[in-house]
């Protein structure tokens, strides 16, 4: 078999590159300052309610405690104000978000249910900001004595004193129904726990 | 679901309890049960104010079944966790009462379930509250808060229902006479619940019967509706024994987990 030779074109050779500069590696990778345990609190206190934005955990009364476990990694603690509550999930991972930023990557959450979170625990800074909101602060609780109804507050629009429940259940658990006999307008009371 | 199981107070690996897992199982599986049964009238419930309270009460009963099933799976030795339990079961394994999975029927009849079951788990949780068990006592002190909420809705319907309209009262006595039957299974003296009450009566309900029965009286009387008196008492849920409407309960629950096995979101 005979072929004919055809003639190839030179191939153009690709420019040799630069080797490359080297770079100064960065002494040490950035790592957050670890703060104190009463850094991290404040820090915790001040994360928005998910579902109530205008009130704090910590005004909210259910962080229980930030500070060294049995192993000396940070814990902060956390009461569910009721055991189904949705935004458990999102308050975890918020305040996990929080001890990692604080330089406590190996921080862990916990879920505490004792001592149970009653409506008690919210501060007075944080009964001012729900009604700042529109929101009837909660009555006194019944000490865990039998669930009853609120007392009726007065109506947060009009402050008329003749109010009476209109749902034990409102737009998120921790919320009830009333309705003013005045002015015949609904508002939200924070439910008494 | 697994957040909240894992921040859960931790239990010993070794740590098992046959008795006590089953227990817990049963407890669960009635709140599962009864959220879901309750899921079932959102959009359909006769007002709005409805619609939000009965799936606010759905939705405390699934945080004590989340609680009492990742303990129960976690004491039975097999490590299963809430979503094992919840999904991962055949109809015959879940322990429920009868009551939980009895259908909707009409509003009468749900708010004589609710009125049934929610006097029980007051009482019940009241008293767990008070047992040897650190974390069974936080929990049922936690759980008898909400519980109360729910028997207050209860109470307040059926005596609405019992002094309205010749109709209301009617049907809320027909309700009450047909779910009465089943509520004897939440205190029967099974051999877990007599073995545990032998350990710490706060675990059993057994003598809490009569005070259930005196509080439902005073309830009943003052709502112009008479105290039911059947001849034959519902049993079997905690064995595993279901009715024929329970199989497309347990379907509805599942059918996520079994179109998409895994999934998460």
């Amino acid at each position: 078999m005979t072929s004919t030779a055809v003639p190839v074109p030179p191939v153009p050779v690709p420019p040799v590159p630069d080797p490359p500069v080297p770079v100064p590696s960065l002494p040490v990778p950035h790592v957050a300052p670890r703060l104190s345990a009463r850094e991290v609190r404040a820090r915790v206190d001040a994360l928005p309610d998910p579902e109530l934005p205008v009130i704090g955990l910590g005004d909210l009364g259910v962080v229980h405690s930030v500070g060294p476990g049995r192993d000396g990694a940070l814990e902060a603690h956390i009461m569910p104000t009721f055991l189904g509550c949705p935004a458990m999930d999102v308050i975890t991972s918020a305040v996990r978000e929080v001890l990692e930023a604080c330089g406590h990557p190996d921080g862990r959450v916990r879920v505490v249910l004792a001592p149970p979170w009653t409506s008690d625990r919210i501060t007075p800074a944080g009964r001012d900001k729900l009604a700042a909101h529109g929101i009837v602060p909660p009555s006194a609780s019944t000490g865990g004595g039998p669930a009853r109804l609120p007392f009726p507050p007065s109506c947060p629009h009009c402050g008329s004193r003749a109010t009476r429940p209109e749902s034990l259940f409102g737009p998120t658990r921790c919320q009830t129904v009333g309705r003013c006999l005045s002015c015949h307008e609904t508002f939200s009371q924070f439910i008494t726990l | 679901m697994t957040t909240a199981a894992d921040a859960h107070p931790p239990v010993r690996r070794d740590e098992t309890d046959a008795d006590l897992a089953r227990h817990l199982l049963g407890l669960g599986d009635d709140a599962l049960i009864l959220c879901q049964r309750l899921c079932q009238w959102i959009t359909r419930a006769p007002t709005v104010e409805e619609d939000l309270a009965l799936s606010n009460i759905a939705l405390d009963l699934l945080g004590h079944a989340r609680t009492l099933l990742t303990w129960s799976g976690r004491l039975d030795g097999t490590g299963r966790d809430e979503d094992a339990l919840a999904y991962g079961r055949r109809d015959r394994e879940f322990t429920n009462v009868l009551l939980a999975e009895l259908p909707n029927g009409d509003w009468a009849v749900t708010v004589a379930r609710q009125l049934v079951y929610s006097h029980y788990a007051e009482l019940y949780y009241g008293a767990l509250a008070g047992c040897g068990d650190a974390r069974l006592s936080a929990f049922g002190a936690r759980a008898v808060r909400e519980v109360g909420f729910h028997r207050l809705h209860a109470d307040r319907w059926t005596t609405t229902l019992g002094l309205g309209t010749p109709v209301s009262a009617r049907r809320m006595q027909a309700a009450l006479d047909q779910v009465w039957p089943y509520a004897f299974e939440l205190f029967a003296p099974d051999e877990v619940a007599v073995r545990l009450g032998t350990r710490d009566q706060a675990l059993s309900a057994v003598p809490l019967r009569d005070r259930w029965e005196r509080r439902l009286t005073e309830v009943l009387t003052g709502a112009g509706l008479t105290v039911p008196e059947p001849r034959w008492r519902a049993s079997g849920g905690r064995a595993g024994l279901h009715t024929e409407e329970f199989g497309p309960l347990i379907a509805e629950l599942q059918s996520v987990r079994r179109e998409f096995p895994g999934g998460v979101w």
